[in-house]
Formats: C-alpha cells, sequence, structure tokens
C-alpha cells in the first residue's frame, strides 16, 4: 500500500519510514508562524517557563497583521511585545507596518514557505500553504511556543479524504465558490481531522490564486489540511520566489478514506448565508439581501488576481447608494500593484475605499465593524455570529466577482446581473 | 460537583471570546467575557468546578488560544462535547484545560448536577442518576496533561 503526499511529507518530518493513520507523531518542523493576537500568548508561555531561546531564527515568521496599524493601546502593547521579542532574537522574518501583510498572502508571496515544507502557524488559516505542496495546519499559541522553542510539535496522522475535481470553471466562478460548494455539501465539520486533498484533470485549470483560496478554507470544514498537487502552475509561481525545494507526490494505491468528485462546470456563484459557512445557497437566489457593507479582502480573497476581478466589474459604474466598498489588499506588494494597474483609482472612483493590508475587518478587529442588524457582504472566510461586530449583524461569504456585483446593486447579485 | 451549562453544535470560538477582547490576553480579562455572545450572562453566573456540555464541533474556527484559556479561567472543571474541532482539542491538552468526548452527553440537561472522574472518564449525572462514559485519552496525550501542558514536556521532544 502507497502512502499521499500528506502521509509522505509528515513521514519525512518524523524520519519514520511507514504511519498509519490515527498514530501519534513527534514531528520536525520546517516554520513556526505566528502573528500579532497569537504570538503574545505564546511569548507569555515561553517567559513563564524560563525559556529564552529558539532553535531557528530563520525558520519561525512574525507577522503581525490582526489588529495593526494598531487600533488602540492594548494592540500596540501586544505589537510592541511582538517587536521586542523579534528583535531579541534576530528574528529572520518579522514584519511590521509597512512591510508587511496578511500572513496567509504573504508567507507564499515572499517565498518564505515552500513545496515539501511541514509547516504550523498559530492562525487557523495556515492550512492555506498546501496549495504549494506542503503541510501545514493551524495550531495554538501553546503549539508555537513549543515549536518555537525546539522545532517540534505533535501531530495526530490524519485520515485522507480526495476531492477528485473535473471540467473547468465557468466564467464569474472561482476557487471560493469551489470550496463554499465542498463546505456546504460536508458540513462545517464534514473532514474534521482530516486531510483534504485535491486532485484529478480539473487542478490544471485552477490558478494558484484559486487553490490558496480552497485551501486556506479546509479548515472551515473542519479539516486539518488541505493540499494540492505540484504541478506547471505551482513551478511557474514559485519560479522567481524560491529554489531548492523538493516535491511529493501521492501514490496510486494510496489509501483514501473517502472520495467525492466535483464537477467544476456545474458550480454557479455559491454564497454562505449566516451564520454558518456550510450554510450555502446558489446565485440568483430569491431573497433579497440589501447590503450596507462589502469587503473584498483577507486571507482569504485579498491577492492581485482577485482584486483584478473585482475591478473588472467596478469599473465605470458606482457603488450604490448606503453601501460602503472596504476593499483590503492582502500584501504591500498587492497594494503596489493595485497602484500601478490603476485599480486603487477603479475602486475610489466606483465611491470604495482601499485601505492597508490587515485582517481587521473580517475578525471584527477594526476597520469595518458592523452595527446591529447591517448586512455585509464578504470575501472573507467567517460568518459566524458576531464575527465582524453586533451579534445581530450578518455576514454573507461569497467570491470577490460576487462582492462588486453586490456593491454596485446594493444587494447580494451575481455578476451575470449586471 | 458541578452544574451544568449547556450549549448546542458548532460553539466557535468567535462566540467563546469575541475578536473585540483579543486585545490583550489576561486570564481574568478572557475570563470575564467567556462564552458571551453565546450566553451573555455565562460569565457572571459560572461558579468554580461547573462544566460546559455541547454538540459536535466544539471551538471550530479561530485558533486562538484564548478561548480555552477563558473557560478554564471561569474555573470550568471540563468541557464535555459530543466532538470537538481539532485545534481548540490540541490547545486544550496544551493548557491543561479538561476535555471529554462522550458522543451520549446530549441527554445531560441544562443545571444537571455532574461529576467527573478524570482518570476513567466517568461522567455522573447526579440530577438524573444516569452515568455516561467519557473517551479517555492516549498514553502519549496524557503524558502532556500529567505534565501540566505542552511545555512542560520539552525534554520528551529533544532528539
Amino acid at each position: 500500500m502507497g502512502y499521499t503526499i500528506t502521509e509522505k511529507l509528515l513521514m519525512k518530518a518524523c524520519k519514520k519510514t511507514e504511519i498509519k493513520t490515527g498514530e501519534l507523531i513527534k514531528v520536525n518542523l520546517d516554520m513556526v508562524l505566528g502573528n500579532d493576537i497569537t504570538t503574545p500568548v505564546a511569548i507569555a508561555e515561553l517567559e513563564k517557563k524560563g525559556i529564552d531561546r529558539i532553535f531557528d531564527k530563520d525558520k519561525i515568521s512574525i507577522v503581525l497583521d490582526h489588529f495593526t496599524p494598531n487600533k488602540d493601546i492594548k494592540s500596540a502593547t501586544q505589537s510592541a511585545k511582538c517587536r521586542t521579542f523579534a528583535k531579541r532574537h534576530a528574528i529572520t522574518h518579522f514584519y511590521d507596518v509597512g512591510r508587511m501583510g496578511i500572513e496567509h498572502a504573504l508567507l507564499p508571496e515572499q517565498g518564505i514557505v515552500k513545496p515539501g515544507d511541514v509547516i504550523i502557524g498559530a492562525d487557523s488559516h495556515t492550512c492555506t500553504y498546501g496549495a504549494i505542496a506542503a503541510f501545514s495546519t493551524g495550531v495554538g499559541s501553546t503549539d508555537m511556543a513549543m515549536g518555537m522553542a525546539c522545532g517540534k510539535t505533535w501531530l495526530r496522522v490524519p485520515a485522507q479524504i480526495k476531492v477528485v475535481l473535473k471540467g473547468k470553471l465557468a466564467p464569474f466562478v472561482s476557487g471560493k465558490d469551489l470550496i463554499l460548494h465542498l463546505i456546504g455539501m460536508i458540513g462545517v465539520d464534514g473532514a474534521l481531522y482530516k486531510t483534504l486533498e485535491f486532485c484529478g484533470e480539473g487542478v490544471s485549470s485552477l490558478s494558484m490564486d484559486d487553490r490558496f483560496t480552497v485551501c486556506n478554507m479546509a479548515v472551515e470544514c473542519g479539516a486539518k489540511n488541505g493540499i494540492f498537487p505540484f504541478d506547471e502552475i505551482t513551478e511557474e509561481y514559485l519560479k522567481e520566489r524560491v529554489a531548492g525545494y523538493t516535491v511529493f507526490s501521492s501514490d496510486a494505491d494510496a489509501f483514501y478514506e473517502k472520495t467525492i468528485e466535483i464537477d467544476l462546470a456545474k458550480l454557479r456563484p455559491t454564497v454562505a448565508f449566516p451564520h454558518l459557512p456550510s450554510n450555502v445557497r446558489t446565485l440568483p437566489c430569491k431573497e433579497t439581501v440589501k447590503a450596507d457593507q462589502v469587503l473584498i479582502g483577507s486571507c482569504t480573497n485579498g491577492r492581485l488576481s482577485d482584486i483584478e476581478k473585482a475591478c473588472a466589474i467596478l469599473k465605470g459604474r458606482k457603488v450604490a447608494d448606503g453601501v460602503r466598498l472596504i476593499v483590503t489588499p492582502a500584501t504591500q506588494k498587492i497594494y503596489l500593484e493595485c497602484v500601478k494597474r490603476g485599480l486603487c483609482e477603479i475602486i475610489v472612483e466606483a465611491g470604495g475605499v482601499v485601505s492597508t493590508p490587515t485582517c481587521g475587518a473580517c475578525l471584527g478587529g477594526h476597520m469595518g465593524i458592523l452595527a446591529s442588524k447591517e448586512v455585509c457582504i464578504s470575501s472573507t472566510n467567517r460568518n459566524f455570529v458576531g464575527r465582524m461586530g453586533a451579534i445581530d449583524s450578518e455576514i454573507y461569504l461569497a467570491s470577490p466577482e460576487v462582492c462588486a456585483a453586490s456593491a454596485v446593486l446594493g444587494r447580494l447579485a451575481s455578476p451575470e446581473e449586471l | 460537583m458541578g452544574k451544568v451549562y449547556k450549549f448546542a453544535d458548532n460553539v466557535d470560538t468567535d462566540v467563546i471570546i469575541p475578536a473585540r477582547y483579543l486585545n490583550q490576553s489576561s486570564v481574568e480579562h478572557l475570563a470575564s467575557h467567556c462564552m458571551e455572545d453565546a450566553d451573555a450572562t455565562f460569565a457572571s453566573k459560572v461558579k468554580k468546578g461547573d462544566f460546559i456540555v455541547a454538540g459536535e464541533n466544539f471551538g471550530c474556527g479561530s485558533s486562538r488560544e484564548h478561548a480555552p484559556i477563558a473557560i478554564k479561567g471561569c474555573g470550568v472543571e471540563a468541557v464535555i462535547a459530543k466532538s470537538f474541532a481539532r485545534i481548540f482539542y490540541r490547545n486544550a491538552i496544551n493548557i491543561g484545560l479538561a476535555i471529554v468526548v462522550c458522543p451520549d452527553c446530549g441527554e445531560i440537561n441544562e443545571g444537571d448536577e455532574l461529576t467527573f472522574d478524570a482518570s476513567s472518564g466517568a461522567i455522573s449525572d447526579l440530577t438524573t442518576s444516569k452515568t455516561y462514559q467519557g473517551d479517555t485519552f492516549p498514553p502519549f496525550i496524557k503524558n502532556i496533561i500529567d505534565k501540566g501542558g505542552l511545555l512542560n514536556c520539552l525534554e520528551d521532544f529533544s532528539d
């Protein structure tokens, strides 16, 4: 019996020649990540135990992206703790305002993570890097502390689910619609503790940005990791960013607990209604959902192609009266490209705002909080009760294109309606 | 012995501790807002030794360790659920918050008085006189719990 790509990555990391599903293993880490919310808790844990060493200054990333630029004194104090720690330990991959971006867009963009890596991050969306054929999973602050101290963590070998993709996406349908469709099929705990491995001929029609979006939201159905095979598209993406990596691939006779098939051509623009990412419907839908705010950004959908697609819809049009459009390029590099390509101009001309890179509004931190009963159509990843503000506000999760069309029409809408 | 506070399926870490409180991380601060968006009165009424009993996928969503820290800080003896989201599960183990997987815990009612034996996984509902068996941990995880959290196991992880 062969092994899957995930199992092979874990075998490499625990230096074993065979592993079994459910087995608890100690693994060596290639990267340990934290942000301005989770890192201070990890630092405090290390201090409490009197641990003042790190395993490798090049294998730790600290990105100040959640409450930054800092929204108040308390969050500024949290950032200051991270800054002091990073400086004292000469952490190579420390990203502060002006250089930072949303962590899960930033790390692949900067070539900090690569195929073959085993990565943990104290942020649930760390599963994003499966898009470049790495094993990557979200953990907590104590795991981050342990990872920083000794370069290791413990993992349970996950059961494997194969998601076979066929066909090609229709216009106005993207990776976001694919992952929302899948979460709708299997539920918010449909892949609990398990791997979602995407494969099949349909993979070659998905861009890197689509793959990042899909892996990013694997956690929204409980998965430990999402992963794509390495192909020409991955290779092209990595060409200018990183060299010297190892490519792993699944054996033909690897064991999967379950196989799910999805025909990409049949997918429609898909929206998750409040208050779970699994509560999905396709557009057009019969309900009229009036929008107060539209958010395009986040680690899920704040990449250049996301903003380009949104701007193709916004160009020459106006945001509807009574709607606040907020666009958040995920990194400084993406921001600069948006300026150079005239995308910022399109957004501003349409009546929207372009924000600095930040996770802010997505998690109800700052830069776009919702009042009571307000509705946000959002390209982000979670629509839980109170996630973006008041507990009786509502979030509808959708692709950047659906968000842009909704901003223009003032209600939840498909781009086809324009 | 403690009282049961009952919650539904898919309790996410945003309702356990909303992001608006994550600009600081002291235990007292987090505990004072525990479960606020699911039950605004929870933090003021929960007492040391009480229990949270919930459905499937408890602790889903954000990886914030502030969530189990808030629950532990309130004095909750254990969280008993049909299943846990994986990051919450490992965070609880790593910080020493007792968690118990018990598929039949849906029968336990809000307000029941419970006792829980961590070593055997036995749960006794004194109000209904029923007993339930919670899953016990494999030795690897039990070692982390017995040592009082992950960072006390640093030596076990050195080659």
